[in-house]
């Protein structure tokens, strides 16, 4: 057989061969660890942080050289994009390897059987505060859930002119209300009725829930803006009346949206700390009563176990991690959940 | 059933731009009336008055009468509900309910208005219905899988039966065809000549070929300028709108000599 001539095509340019970006990241990490043993002194955080830079570098400038400069910028952003990734997951997993590995000590049936009334030191457990969050929460979302779908339904559906536009407004400012203003106007709200000096659990989910309206409207809008108006026509011209429209055509086509982003706003409220500070109080019993006494929270029981810690203050920080992590938990479950309710009623595009 | 539509002297405004002026014309019962014209012109939002459904976009309103034997539409007291389900409508792009299966699609117009109807009656509305847009033969055989899975052409045949399952003596197409390729356009066309049997019907089409094809009479729009208001320019027989028009403008149009 002869060789063939390579044949000449006038469209291929240089390309850097596929494992580049990898061999040149090996080579930066290399040298830099070489220069940071020989000046004596390395640091590992150091040495990724001058390793990423010159990798950026040196990848730019071989692909500017082999390939031109349209490639060169395409990995150069590629590999900001990446390096902002891996920053952004530097606290992520930080707060969650930190979490578990501080929270797994007290991890057991006590903490989640037993309140604290009565503990002093070791033993004791969140129960109490655990009962206080999930019923705190539950009576947010039973207030905020219906009045923010039906404000979203309002601003989508029927909101025109001045009206529509101030409570699009008011919504906007509710958004960025400080949470502990949010817990004064509770306070305030239930000393005038019932005198100073109030703590009741129905508070803190009055206060809660001016922090949670605002973010169900907001997601809930944006669901229901994301439904054609292809759809609303063809319901409408089948002479089905506007609310039937809504209420059977509207709402399931966007009822993935709309729960993924109410419980997105549940995750975003169970973790309020100041508020709950103010309206809801602090215990050490039990309370599965929202209309009577103080009840207890999550956020508040790692709070004041870190602040106010007994005689032996590890056994109130080894709680203190294990409330954060069931917690986190917590908000994880609801998540995952969401995304299951999602995928459930999500519409169906299979053939 | 098959009515009678009257338009007498209608303006469509949209808030204080006048969209349509002045167009007066008569669509007799068992028959395709088509309209042509050039983009911008107004057909669409005159259909869309002959349902209002015009309305639903903010700051649409209408003056003058719409008949539908002897009916105004516009009259005080009228239900722009009741009217629209004696008149029905398929839309440009085909637009199934993506939560429904086909058979709840059918079924849209009686389910979405929470009336009950047996299972036996339901099952022959749907099989009555897909017969009468030719689809039947096509997904019999599942009717229980989501109708967005269906090709284009038989979407768009779902939203026929669709609009033919509520019963209306008048349907309104507006472009149906502009979103399907050949095969499935001759498919509606076919349609349409069976249709044409039951009720009334009215298509807005540019497709010329169509016009001419489908339809017994047809009326071309026209606008003088961007900001100027549509107007009806010629009303008539189909045959006579494409060999001999009045109107110099029309002639332009349908022998492809415009502007």
């Amino acid at each position: 057989m002869s060789t063939v001539a390579p044949i000449a095509n006038a469209l291929t340019a240089g390309k850097l061969p596929r494992y580049t970006p990898a061999w040149v990241l090996l080579g930066s990490a290399i040298i830099i660890t070489g220069i940071a043993l020989l000046m004596g002194n390395p640091s590992i955080p150091g040495i990724v942080v001058v390793t990423a830079v010159l990798f950026v570098v040196l990848v730019y400038l071989l692909s500017l050289v082999v390939e031109g400069s349209r490639k060169a910028k395409d990995r150069l952003m590629t590999s900001l994009v990446t390096l902002a990734f891996l920053l952004a997951l530097v606290p992520l997993i930080s707060v969650a390897a930190t979490t578990i590995g501080l929270g797994l000590a007290r991890f057991d049936l006590e903490f989640f059987t037993t309140s604290m009334r009565n503990v002093t030191d070791a033993g004791g457990g969140a129960l109490h505060a655990i009962v206080g969050t999930l019923l705190i929460t539950l009576a947010t979302a039973i207030i905020s859930i219906p009045i923010g779908i039906l404000t979203a339904i309002y601003l989508v559906e029927y909101g025109r002119g001045k009206l529509a536009k101030w409570i699009t407004f008011m919504v906007d400012i509710m958004i960025g209300i400080p949470s502990i203003v949010a817990g004064l106007f509770a306070y305030a709200l239930f000393a005038l009725i019932f005198g100073p000096g109030i703590r009741l659990g129905i508070a803190g989910s009055i206060a809660l829930s001016l922090l949670m309206i605002p973010v169900v409207v907001r997601s809930t809008e944006e669901m229901l803006k994301l439904v054609p108006n292809e759809l609303r026509e063809a319901s409408l011209a089948l002479g089905v009346p506007k609310y039937l429209t809504i209420i059977k055509v509207v709402l399931p086509t966007s009822l993935a949206g709309i729960v993924t982003g109410s419980l997105l706003a549940v995750a975003r409220v169970i973790g309020e700390t100041a508020p709950l500070l103010i309206v809801a109080g602090f215990t050490q019993s039990m309370n599965y009563n929202l209309f009577s006494d103080r009840m207890m929270s999550l956020p508040l029981f790692v709070y004041s176990s870190y602040s106010q810690q007994g005689a032996d203050p590890q056994q109130f920080l080894d709680r203190a991690w294990t409330g954060a992590l069931t917690l986190i938990l917590i908000v994880m479950a609801l998540n995952l959940l969401g995304r299951l309710i999602a995928r459930i009623f999500s519409p169906k595009l299979s053939r | 059933m098959s009515k009678r539509i009257e338009v007498r002297d209608l303006n469509v405004y949209y808030s204080k731009f006048r969209a349509v002026e002045g167009v007066s014309l008569t669509i007799e019962p068992r028959s395709i009336t088509a309209f042509i014209g050039p983009s911008g012109c107004g057909k669409s939002t005159f259909l869309r008055t002959l349902n209002r459904m015009h309305e639903v976009i903010p700051g649409a309103r209408v003056e003058g009468e719409v008949l539908i034997d002897g009916d105004d539409l516009y009259g005080p007291g009228v239900d722009p509900v009741l009217v629209r389900r004696q008149v029905g409508m398929v839309f440009q792009r085909p637009n199934p309910f993506p939560t429904m299966s086909i058979k709840e699609n059918v079924l849209a117009g009686v389910k979405l208005n929470n009336r009950r109807i047996s299972k036996s009656d339901a099952d022959d509305l749907v099989e009555k219905s897909l017969r009468g847009a030719n689809l039947w033969n096509e997904v019999k055989d599942r009717l229980d899988r989501p109708g967005s899975g269906l090709s284009g052409g038989q979407q768009q045949r779902l939203c026929i039966a669709r609009a033919i399952a509520v019963s209306p003596d008048i349907l309104l197409m507006d472009e149906p065809c502009s979103a399907l390729d050949p095969i499935s356009t001759l498919a509606i066309e076919d349609l349409m000549e069976e249709l044409k049997k039951e009720y009334t019907i009215v298509i807005v089409t540019h497709n010329m070929q169509q016009a001419s094809r489908v339809s017994d009479k047809t009326a071309f729009f026209n606008i003088a300028g961007t900001g100027q208001p549509g107007k009806l320019i010629e009303y008539d027989d189909t045959n006579t709108i494409f060999t001999q028009p009045n109107v110099q403008a029309t002639e332009d149009y349908v022998s492809g000599r415009f502007g």
